[in-house]
């Protein structure tokens, strides 16, 4: 049997995510078929048709999935998986939003956020915010599974070639519409796939003082982060936050930066290869999961780090 | 239009965690138990509704053991105005309660179910969006805005990129971010109040469900322990550290 993947895209090529998920996947099972659905997304079916190690390319091209609305693309998934034995999307917001309707139209359970595939049936995936880790076996029929990117090496977006085969819409269910979209415009790199990453906590005291870690990612091409203590007092938009309910990120470094770590932002981030904290209150949980511990006032220390990157 | 808002029973959020030493769970016992705090912005966003003068009723549900009707009274003195037990003990996965709670809604008959998006406990993410798949209705997940229309709501809602505005037909599922509302602490005569509002009962097999799980939980361990590192004393130790032992900068 095969998996199938939902891909996410936009404007004519795939998002990360999807390469991480297409890796989970090949864990499954031996053929992986990407599923691209969407308005004018033939240059987003060519690009997944690139991915390696990808067997089909599913292409359906019309009105209703021009905006990822779960009740549009659920009952396709649904539609499409009785063909398949898995069924993979990553773990964002669009996956966690779909993948259970779809789920529940196949009366089956779903598996989330998985870390690692022990076999075609068996996952592990994190509970209680990480703090324990479950190894659960499926017996459903179909496996619908979501999957943590940040676990899974990315397979490569070129080297493969396989078909594209059209399908057919499943109709546009009529109970929801998309209205707009505010998202935030940034040359540095994404959250979830940055290299390095540099997060603000309460400690930070107000949006303005953000721009201090701005200029130190520049300097690192690092993206910017936040604890969701930053993001509730309105220092920064939600799309920041890391933690157990926000990204879960895992860079070659992570510098917190006046954040305590509450276990919640801990789940985010403590993947992450090397770990940095500044914070000037020694006992700070943080320390307890940094490689490299600055007991500093962050206001003098994070602009010495700038000048020190120059 | 009647508010149905389910709840759950879950570990407090500021408990540490233990795994049981024979890898069957986590310890639950004598470890503090709340309402899931997404559920808690589920109630208050519902109780606002009423307050706003758009909702006539707002309903708690949990499924649980016997404990879990103080999760009801919790939302009850918070200002929900009665409660439905359906009391389950042991582990019920996201589809079985998705089917509980439909069972619920087409007795009930509420306009509109919020939902926390996902419990803390098992991070789960799913019983929302299953609900609303087998209702047939639309969904707005991860709503950090709500405005009631006619017949309609617009949702904003959080997403990774940002935020995104949806239009959903009513009826319609909701479930919570955090930046929906704050919560409100009940206050001492509401708490008083609550313990007489009405909570009914029932069962999984009184709403024709089979709450047997699907997923096999083989074992639970502890996730592998980080080695706490070295401080530094100023910038420019950290800094050489990275470069010259890390090679990460």
């Amino acid at each position: 049997m095969s998996a199938l993947v939902f891909a996410e895209h936009e404007n004519g090529a795939l998002r990360p995510a999807t390469l991480n998920a297409v890796a989970a996947a090949a864990q499954m099972s031996d053929q992986v078929v990407l599923l691209v659905a969407g308005k004018d997304c033939g240059a987003a079916a060519e690009a997944a048709a690139k991915v390696a190690g990808v067997s089909k390319v599913v292409k359906v091209d019309s009105a209703e999935y021009e905006h990822t609305l779960a009740e549009n693309l659920a009952p396709l998934i649904a539609q499409l998986a009785k063909d398949h034995s898995h069924v993979v999307a990553a773990a964002t917001t669009v996956g966690k939003n779909i993948m259970p309707r779809a789920a529940a139209l196949l009366d089956v359970a779903q598996v989330s956020d998985i870390i690692e595939v022990v076999d075609a049936e068996t996952f592990v995936r994190p509970i209680y915010a990480g703090n324990a880790l479950a190894t659960v076996k499926s017996s459903d029929a179909i496996k619908v599974v979501t999957v943590r990117g940040t676990n899974f090496e990315p397979v490569a977006a070129e080297g493969g070639s396989a078909d594209i085969e059209d399908a057919g819409a499943a109709g546009d269910a009529g109970l929801s519409s998309f209205v707009g979209q505010s998202l935030s415009k940034s040359d540095r790199p994404e959250l979830t796939s940055a290299r390095i990453v540099i997060s603000g906590g309460r400690g930070m005291q107000n949006g303005e003082n953000f721009k201090m870690l701005e200029e130190v990612a520049d300097k690192l091409n690092a993206a910017v982060g936040a604890s969701r203590a930053a993001v509730d007092a309105g220092f920064v938009p939600n799309e920041y936050q890391v933690g157990q309910t926000g990204k879960v990120v895992a860079p070659e470094l992570y510098i917190a930066v006046g954040i305590s770590g509450a276990i919640q932002h801990l789940a985010g981030m403590k993947d992450s290869k090397v770990i940095v904290a500044i914070n000037k209150d020694e006992e700070a949980p943080i320390f307890q999961v940094a490689d490299y511990g600055l007991v500093a006032d962050l206001f003098k220390a994070v602009p010495e780090l700038s000048k020190a990157l120059d | 239009m009647k508010v149905l808002v389910p709840v759950k029973r879950v570990i407090d959020y500021n408990v540490k965690v233990r795994v049981k030493a024979d890898q069957t769970g986590v310890e639950l016992a004598n470890v503090k138990m709340s309402m899931n705090p997404f559920d808690e912005i589920a109630v208050e966003e519902a109780i606002r509704m009423k307050e706003a003068g758009k909702a006539t009723e707002v309903v708690a549900v949990s499924v649980g053991p016997a404990q879990a009707q103080e999760t009801i009274r919790t939302a009850l003195a918070m200002g929900a105005d009665r409660g439905i037990h359906v009391v389950h003990d042991g582990e019920v996965e996201p589809l079985a309660v998705a089917k509980m709670l439909k069972a619920l809604v087409e007795k009930e008959q509420p306009g509109v179910v919020i939902l926390g998006k996902q419990a803390i406990d098992d991070d789960c993410n799913q019983t929302g969006q299953m609900l609303s798949a087998l209702l047939g209705w639309s969904q707005a997940t991860f709503a950090s805005k709500v405005e009631i229309g006619d017949g309609e709501l617009t949702v904003t809602r959080e997403v990774d990129g940002g935020l995104e505005t949806v239009k959903v037909k009513t009826p319609a599922i909701i479930t919570t971010d955090l930046r929906l509302n704050e919560p409100r602490y009940a206050s001492l005569p509401n708490i008083m109040k609550a313990k007489k509002k009405p909570i009914d009962q029932s069962t999984p097999a009184d709403l024709g469900v089979d709450p047997a799980p699907r997923l096999a939980t083989l074992k639970v361990v502890e996730p592998p322990k980080r080695q706490g590192g070295v401080k530094v004393a100023d910038v420019a130790e950290l800094v050489s550290k990275l470069k010259n032992e890390a090679k990460v900068i």
